[in-house]
């Protein structure tokens, strides 16, 4: 193995200057605007959900009767009041918090989950293969958003039983290009070689299948949380996710629906919210699929 | 042909017994009994027991399931909890009215996304591909919930044009091919539609660009076809992949309508399953999911079976 691997290093370094491939696919990666602008983005987004208790310039739970609805602009508001009067800049940040954990935990639990299966059904192949793969065509038989709100509306509404929900939606997804990958690698030579060599199936998997596979996956994958955060936030709307008076892109947008008539700016700012940051990781999966293809 | 019609055929009985399993079972993730939706939490162990007999609940969980299955065969998808009504009626109109909405919605996005997609691959790398491009990531990217709500901001509420809820005047729920209908039926199309657009204009634009650059073009280039045969040879090559997405499109569609449903009070499946979630009403539960999921795998059977007529060379393999 180590002659191979020594051999596959030399054969590496011949053909490329000697700089690490992490560093050059972020160099790639920012050389494109669409991709170094929603990083700029989600830098923004997610570090104002970070350190929202300490940017955020009010307290995001504070109502008040006698401010409600305030449109954007107002003095000490500065992108107006919701429909108690609690100020809509600091429950947007605070919002980001449950928002983001919605749409990327679903999508980081299915994904490792999904590699998992994917990988062991793909590197198995035979029955096991089929059995889980046909297991799997099943709730590829449901549309995603009815098998989330069906199963959230199961199990009851709420922050873990939505986030439940759509982890069980992406696991068939995730599984059928992990599945699809390992099938690729495994009749690959050096798989043989390692084989031969003596290396155990679980080394063979983590050292040499792993890595192959991560990469379509990962790709994959960034691409799903932007269908994640529409959907989970989506789920808030509907009531099925996070409860009043929590601070939710979703749920805000459900609760300012009534507000359309009397100051419509403030009731769409939610879902601008929801749809930027879902586009940024739309461009940013782009981005990083065009990266590695160039890579070759 | 006809072996591979029936070996697709043969192959979706197991997906929708399958799909006929987890409709049922799904609902008995809830914690909680069922019956709490009807009986008041006082009511006496016999009226509690009385219940549960007329209900079949009694039962061992198999035994429920090949009973609800049967009658599921046969048409009778049993009576709403909440209602008292049979739940067959309910999810047929509702059912009518999101196909409805979903097909209208699938047409127009397919058509436009089609015409976009093209006109961009055609003109891979210009100014018009970059627009195209562009706008598919947005329509990719956008909460259809939130983009209705932003529609009927300025449509209904600032222009006055077209009305913000419902699907007929005075809240309707039957459908009529009238012009007030149509009226209603605007907004939520629009909205819905947005979701094909953007995944159509992706895919025909990497296909048309990537068969414009295939050496059969310029074959037929070299021959002196004009542009316009060569784009329909090209749409030929492209039809069997775009009748596959398209199909999966209107599926997703009728699930994904839920959403904008309840934006706009469609009264649609998405209204019905809102309905049945809160009232925890199962045997609407899980007849609306078993007939939207059915509905669903018949359609991916269609694209399945019409795939080889646009492509031959499907049935060989």
């Amino acid at each position: 193995m180590t002659v191979l691997a020594t051999v596959q290093a030399g054969v590496l370094a011949t053909a490329r200057p000697a700089v690490h491939w992490r560093h050059s696919l972020i160099a790639r990666l920012l050389a494109s605007p669409a991709s170094a602008g929603s990083l700029l983005l989600l830098t923004l987004i997610v570090g104002g959900a970070l350190l929202a208790p300490w940017v955020a310039p009010a307290d995001p739970y504070q109502a008040s009767m006698l401010r409600r609805l305030l449109p954007v602009g107002s003095p000490g508001f500065p992108l107006g009041t919701d429909e108690i009067g609690r100020d809509m800049l600091s429950r947007l940040i605070w919002g980001g918090r449950l928002s983001l954990l919605m749409g990327v935990t679903p999508v980081a639990l299915a994904f490792g989950i999904g590699t998992a299966i994917g990988l062991v059904a793909g590197y198995a192949g035979g029955w096991l293969n089929t059995l889980v793969m046909r297991v799997l065509d099943v709730f590829y038989a449901f549309p995603s958003v009815l098998l989330a709100v069906a199963v959230t509306g199961a199990l009851g509404p709420g922050l873990n039983n939505s986030i439940l929900a759509l982890t069980l939606v992406f696991i068939p997804q995730v599984v059928r290009i992990a599945e699809s990958a390992t099938t690729q690698v495994r009749r690959l030579e050096y798989v043989d070689a390692a084989r031969i060599s003596g290396a155990s199936t679980i080394a063979i998997l983590w050292q040499h299948v792993l890595g192959n596979v991560l990469g379509p996956v990962f790709v994959y994958a960034t691409g799903l949380v932007s269908v994640s955060m529409i959907l989970a936030s989506g789920l808030s709307f509907l009531g099925l996710g996070v409860r009043p008076p929590e601070a939710e892109w979703g749920l805000m947008l459900n609760t300012l629906r009534s507000a359309i008539y009397l100051n419509p700016a403030v009731a769409a700012l939610p879902g601008a919210l929801i749809f930027l940051t879902s586009m940024a990781f739309n461009l940013l999966a782009d981005g990083l699929r065009s990266a590695l293809e160039r890579q070759g | 042909m006809l072996m591979f019609v029936l070996r697709r055929l043969l192959y979706a009985v197991p997906i929708a017994l399958g799909v006929t399993v987890v409709s049922f079972l799904l609902v008995y993730l809830a914690p909680g009994d069922p019956l709490n939706a009807i009986a008041p939490a006082d009511a006496p162990a016999e009226v509690i027991e009385a219940l549960k007999v007329s209900y079949g609940l009694d039962r061992p969980l198999p035994v429920r399931y090949l009973l609800w299955l049967q009658r599921a065969v046969q048409g009778d998808l049993g009576a709403s909890i909440a209602t008292g009504r049979p739940v067959s009626g309910e999810v047929r109109s509702a059912v009518g009215n999101t196909l409805l909405l979903a097909g209208v919605a699938a047409a127009l996005g397919v058509l436009v996304g089609c015409l976009a997609g093209a006109v961009a691959g055609y003109h891979a790398g210009g100014p018009l591909d970059r627009l195209v491009t562009a706008l598919s990531v947005v329509g990719v990217s956008v909460p259809h919930y939130w983009l209705g709500l932003v529609l009927t901001i300025v449509f209904s509420v600032r222009l006055g044009w077209l009305p913000a809820m419902g699907a007929g005047p005075g809240g309707s729920a039957d459908w009529l091919w009238d012009g007030d209908h149509l009226r209603h039926l605007v907004l939520p199309a629009l909205t819905l539609c947005v979701i094909p657009l953007g995944i159509l204009s992706r895919t025909v634009r990497a296909l048309v660009a990537d068969l414009m650059q295939r050496e059969f073009v310029l074959a037929l280039r070299a021959r002196g076809l004009g542009e316009a045969a060569i784009l329909r040879h090209v749409a030929r090559n492209a039809a069997p992949t775009v009748l596959a997405v398209a199909g999966l499109q209107l599926g997703y569609l009728m699930g994904g309508s839920i959403l904008v449903e309840t934006v706009f009070a469609w009264p649609g499946t998405g209204f019905l399953l809102n309905t049945a979630i809160f009232q925890r009403d199962i045997p609407l539960l899980q007849g609306v999911l078993l007939v939207l999921c059915l509905i669903f795998v018949g359609l991916n059977l269609l694209v399945d079976v019409l795939q080889p007529v646009l492509d031959p060379r499907m049935v060989r393999q």
